[in-house]
């Protein structure tokens, strides 16, 4: 007999969960507009968004509503994303953690595979809102010399490549630990998903509870 | 752009292949600086021909008016004082589209069709289809297509392909008084080329020169510079070509790779799965997500 589950424990406010899935649906929006303009292989999604007009239209406004709701976001979340040893220790044992061979005691909040994303979700997003802008017809782009729009469109393509490289393990990610959904959704956790995916966040609540 | 149709031998953000039935004859523009009186003739029959009328600006003490190119001006009298052997020189230039037989704007543009090339050499725009990117305006080494705040189109010279098609000659050929512009067959139009700087050799202009850019394979738009060493002078690029960041930004090659590691990540997340299995807290049933 399986015991019932109770999700007592809170792992993200409402706060947290809305402007995370906000930040999620723009982003989507930006990556699939992105990937039109990127090949014409994906053109055809343009007209999801009515036109190719429409759509270049839209894109940057959603990139500037990204980093509106993604940067506060960040604020709130950056401590729990500090780089720890044990951190490294993760990293250096990440392929034996995929395949489950691995399993640390000492990870808090979030694990070395969510700090790293994390950090490199940081700067990619300011890179791509700079060279944005430097590219962004017909308001700004004109006031840059063309040699910089040049090198902005590339430096764009390139952030936003290893952008959705990133964005693409984190739902995989998100998808292969059971119950992260879940978490993001509803906010709660149970004590034994907590105990076992992030035993030293655990400990740190327990702690505080007794 | 409809009569085009046949002519399309490349088309921008199209990787398919295009209508390749009937071939036309490859034509070109010459303009020989050394003729140019600077009567601004070519630019207002551009202006009439295309129905173009900008706001009327002020004077802002050059020659060269409007000061630059726009969504209505696509044709542009470039006047440069120079000081040249002890003497001033008007060096002369018509600015305006070169129709590159290899043209950046083509290879920027991300919107299937907005950019042609014809057979004929021409390179045209199709507003139609342009989704006011401005990838075009990187692309380009000559620094000409225009973006319409207004409508986020983008203009630039047509070399009159709607004249061009029924077997006429553009609109500023047909109004240059000494022949200073001149239309034909490329093949023809670098004949004569060679024989004006020929001339103006025989006449002192020592480094008088043809100015058809090799970086983009040629142009359907060439000068006869009398300074020809000097092109910069006249405002014309030493050695355009399509930047180095524009090939590896556009570059087909780069963009597959990409695309294909995009797909790479989604099959490893598939195959991962299949092999490893979900990560679960052991002994717990999870219900069903979210």
């Amino acid at each position: 007999m399986t015991q019932e589950r109770v999700d007592t424990i809170l792992r993200h406010p409402v706060g947290e969960r809305v402007t995370h899935w906000a930040v999620a649906i723009v982003f989507i929006f930006l990556f699939t507009s992105g990937l039109a303009l990127f090949h014409p292989f994906f053109f055809w999604i343009a007209s999801l968004y009515g036109s190719g007009q429409v759509m270049r239209f839209l894109h940057p406004i959603a990139g500037v509503l990204l980093v509106l709701l993604f940067y506060p976001y960040a604020a709130r979340v950056w401590r729990d994303n500090r780089w720890t040893a044990a951190d490294s220790g993760w990293v250096r044992q990440m392929w034996a953690f995929m395949r489950k061979e691995f399993h640390p005691s000492d990870t808090g909040k979030y694990n070395a595979g969510q700090k790293l994303m994390f950090w490199s979700m940081v700067p990619l997003i300011a890179l791509l809102l700079l060279s944005g802008v430097v590219i962004w017809q017909p308001w700004f782009a004109p006031v840059f010399p063309p040699a910089l729009r040049r090198w902005a469109a590339l430096v764009h393509a390139v952030c936003s490549f290893a952008m959705f490289v990133g964005i693409g393990v984190h739902w995989y990610a998100a998808y292969w630990t059971r119950g992260s959904i879940r978490a993001m959704v509803r906010g709660y956790v149970s004590p034994s998903w907590a105990k076992f995916h992030h035993p030293a966040w655990y400990r740190g609540i327990a702690g505080r509870e007794e | 752009m409809a009569q085009h149709a046949l002519d399309i031998i490349q088309s921008s953000a199209t990787t398919f292949s295009s209508p390749s039935a009937r071939r036309t004859l490859e034509v070109a523009k010459l303009i020989d600086v050394s003729r140019c009186i600077g009567c601004k003739a070519c630019q207002a029959a551009c202006l009439e021909w295309n129905d173009l009328r900008g706001p009327v600006g002020g004077f802002d003490g050059a020659y060269t008016n409007p000061p630059d190119l726009d969504d209505q001006n696509w044709c542009l009298m470039r006047f440069h004082e120079e000081e040249i052997d002890g003497a001033i020189e008007w060096l002369i230039l018509k600015d305006g589209c070169m129709h590159c037989a290899d043209p950046g704007c083509l290879r920027a543009c991300p919107a299937p069709g907005a950019v042609v090339r014809l057979s004929n050499g021409i390179v045209d725009f199709n507003q139609e289809k342009c989704i006011g990117c401005g990838y075009c305006i990187s692309g380009c080494p000559f620094n000409i297509p225009r973006l319409r705040r207004e409508d986020s189109r983008v203009y630039k010279c047509t070399l009159c392909s709607d004249r061009v098609a029924v077997g006429l000659a553009p609109a500023c050929v047909k109004s240059c008084p000494t022949q200073a512009l001149m239309f034909g067959s490329r093949g023809e139009m670098h004949a004569v080329a060679h024989e004006r700087v020929e001339e103006l050799r025989g006449r002192g202009y020592q480094s008088a020169a043809l100015y058809d850019p090799p970086g983009v394979s040629g142009t359907h738009v060439f000068y006869v510079l009398p300074h020809g060493d000097r092109p910069e002078a006249y405002g014309l690029p030493r050695e355009p070509a399509v930047s180095p960041v524009v090939e590896a930004w556009r570059s087909p090659v780069a963009r597959g790779i990409g695309v294909f590691t995009m797909f790479a990540v989604l099959a490893a997340g598939i195959l991962h799965y299949m092999r490893h299995g979900p990560l679960e807290v052991p002994g717990e049933k999870e219900e069903n997500e979210p």
